[in-house]
């Protein structure tokens, strides 16, 4: 029984649940995660087998709760919140930026603060411009965090272990359209957390992104498999510290680089790897590196528009193309 | 601009009709909901129009509006089309926002309707912002934020209810208490389940109101607006009321028993009006088959209207993220609302 085929988001109950048996210290707490079963059904059945002092409904107050669990964290357990959507992460943004990031430096290395926030992330069901956004970036700007992103099913299954054995605080993003989806789910990480891992082997270019856009990365490459393009898929995984070594391996490899994010073009990720590479790898590029990103606009509400606002399958087989022709 | 309380017959039937309005577009909504002509999250009122019909009879037209995700029925009280509302609903151009927001953001600057915010909490202290602007301009005007009892718990609730009696703001709070945010149900959120109770600690005036009946709803709202409009203070009104659906579209309600519902179902607004009205011989089977066909007819233009709305061109994506340059002014909003309503 060394492989298990789970849906993303049975794949991270699985994670909650084996953390809640590996340690007692563990807990989950956030709106709705009990009695409802978490708002988008992640905590599901959690409340009936492990009880409310273990999975701990909150009133609406997150920056309330964040904060609790950040001092819970420095109190000696070991937190897991659950903030509904990076949207209403914002409310607590202050206590994770001014506290849990900050607390271990400003105490000159006296506390530490071992909490895990793990929020549901991305656009694609039509929530509009207040339910929809992609901001690992701002939470990846600030040092004394770690931002993960798991885009595959055995990082969902097991990066939430990864991010409980560090002593930092580590945001993890669920994209809400993997939620449904179905995939193998080894018995182990296959690296550590803090790894870019190459998900397809290529030559001509490195299609590099993250969480809800790796399949569309993947499936481009696909497509250009069948136009005689070799595209590399590097899976980022951790949004911050970046695993600079593998994205340079990449593209010195490679000498193109398209990178696919989420995020709006302006100040995004995908503009901090851009200037990697241009720092590091310079001389090893054959064509300016490529950006797809969202474009400029609160996600709006009709499907069509925001499926137009969003990276997609056919803008990565496009800008391949053209790069390959740039010379 | 005084309201006074009518208990007549014919103001009756007419608050009835407009509950009634509400109820059965929402009950048409969820349906369309399954056709998938409404996407998103669908925030259904029913059990709670009494609040929002009660509370807007005592408004003037000049009076601002904000309001939730759960706000259909507050735009429909208000006096937004129901066609600019579905059309909202199905994402098309003639909807109230154009079509960028949907259901939980519908918008309508010519009904002071400010929303449609879906950030819990979110609205609280815009409102307190839209009643400062009123009353320094001297507007004559008071703002109406509607917001659930799950907000109460907010920081930002707190911060508007402080602002707002420091600084003497002409604000009406309407607190839908209907017992759950999502799954969460009252006493496990609230340290004081009284919110009025809680309300009052910040030095307004703040009363419970049976938000099941939209008699008393009516009379607590002409009360309240009359004294914010002699004194420019605030006033908390707490609705107690009941979700009878779902929070939204997903929800499996598992934190209920279905005995608990049904009990607020014989106690719903809409029941208890028609009851009442039957009871003291004022309402005949035919006439409310008479407002039941009106309504139906409404809803079937609504449709009709929102099914021949536009798809706003990709080429419009990135419209309205900021104002256009000071030389175009502004009337495009009105003149394609006026177009569309002609269809
Ligand atoms: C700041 C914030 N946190 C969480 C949510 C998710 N959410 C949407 S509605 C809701 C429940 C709100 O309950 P209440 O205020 O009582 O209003 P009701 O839905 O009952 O009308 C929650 C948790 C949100 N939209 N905004």
């Amino acid at each position: 029984m060394s492989e298990q085929v789970l849906t993303y988001r049975e794949a991270l109950r699985a994670g909650i649940e084996q953390a809640l048996l590996d340690d007692e210290r563990v807990f989950l707490m956030g709106e709705d995660v009990g009695r409802y079963g978490g708002c988008y059904g992640v905590s599901k059945g959690l409340f009936e087998r492990y009880g409310a002092k273990r999975i701990i409904d909150t009133p609406l107050c997150e920056s309330g709760f964040v904060g609790v669990g950040v001092g819970a964290a420095l109190g000696g357990m070991r937190p897991i919140i659950e903030v509904m959507t990076v949207n209403f992460s914002l409310l607590a943004m202050d206590q994770i930026v001014n506290s849990a990031a900050t607390l271990r430096h400003m105490s000159g290395g006296q506390l530490n603060v071992p909490l895990v926030i793990r929020m549901a992330c991305g656009a694609g069901l039509q929530l509009a411009a207040q339910h929809s956004h992609s901001w690992e970036n701002f939470y990846a700007h600030i040092p004394g965090l770690k931002v993960l992103s798991p885009a595959t099913h055995n990082d969902a299954r097991h990066m939430l272990i990864q991010a409980l054995a560090d002593p930092d605080p580590v945001i993890i993003f669920e994209h809400v359209m993997l939620l449904n989806t179905s995939g193998e789910v080894l018995e182990q990480s296959e690296a550590s957390m803090e790894k870019a891992l190459i998900r397809q082997q290529g030559t001509d270019v490195s299609l590099i992104t993250y969480g809800g856009s790796l399949g569309k990365a993947l499936a481009a490459a696909k497509q250009l498999k069948d136009l005689n393009i070799s595209a590399e898929v590097v899976d980022l995984r951790c949004l911050r510290p970046l695993d600079t070594k593998t994205i340079i391996a990449s593209v010195t490899k490679t000498h193109r680089a398209i990178i696919i994010d989420e995020a709006w073009l302006t100040g995004s990720l995908a503009g901090e790897i851009s200037a990697i590479i241009m720092e590091q790898a310079f001389w090893h590029l054959d064509a300016p590196v490529k950006r797809l990103c969202t474009a400029e606009v609160p996600i709006p509400y009709p499907s069509h528009l925001e499926q137009a606002a969003l990276p997609q399958v056919e803008q990565i087989v496009t800008a391949a193309q053209a790069i390959m022709a740039a010379r | 601009m005084k309201h006074k309380l009518h208990l007549d017959r014919v103001h009756l039937l007419a608050q009835l009709k407009q509950m009634l309005r509400i109820r059965r577009f929402e009950e048409k909504c969820a349906e369309l909901y399954g056709q998938e002509k409404i996407r998103g999250f669908l925030h259904l009122y029913i059990g709670e129009e009494a609040i929002a019909v009660g509370v807007m009879s005592a408004l003037s037209a000049k009076d601002n509006i904000v309001a939730t995700y759960r706000e259909h029925g507050h735009a429909l009280a208000r006096g937004l089309s129901m066609k600019s509302i579905l059309a909202e609903m199905y994402g098309r151009t003639n909807g109230c926002s154009r079509g960028r927001g949907g259901s939980m953001h519908l918008f309508d600057k010519n009904h002071n309707f400010y929303g449609g915010n879906a950030i819990v909490g979110g609205g609280l202290p815009l409102a307190a912002g839209l009643a400062m602007a009123n009353k320094n301009q001297d507007k004559q005007a008071l703002t109406v934020c509607f917001f659930g009892e799950g907000a109460v718990a907010e920081g930002e609730f707190h911060e508007a209810m402080n602002l707002a009696v420091l600084w003497k703001l002409p604000v009406l709070f309407v607190c839908e208490n209907n017992r759950y945010a999502m799954g969460t149900a009252l006493a496990l959120s609230e340290s004081e389940t009284n919110i009025a109770k809680k309300a009052s600690s910040y030095g307004m005036a703040a009363e419970q109101v049976d938000g099941m009946n939209v008699v008393d709803v009516e009379a607590a709202s002409i009360k309240a607006v009359e004294q914010i409009r002699q004194t420019n203070k605030p006033y908390f009104l707490e609705c107690q009321s009941y979700r009878f659906r779902g929070h939204s579209s997903f929800d499996g309600q598992l934190y209920r028993d279905k005995a608990e519902v049904k009990l607020w179902q014989e106690k719903g607004p809409v029941i208890r009006l028609i009851t009442w009205l039957k009871e003291n011989n004022h309402l005949e089977d035919e006439e409310l088959s008479n407002i039941e066909a009106e309504i139906k007819a409404e809803i079937q233009a609504a449709i009709d209207f929102a099914e021949q709305g536009q798809w706003e061109p990709i080429s419009d994506l990135a419209k309205d993220v900021y104002s256009p340059p000071a030389s175009s002014t502004n009337t495009s909003h009105a003149t394609n609302k006026s177009q569309g309503e002609q269809l």
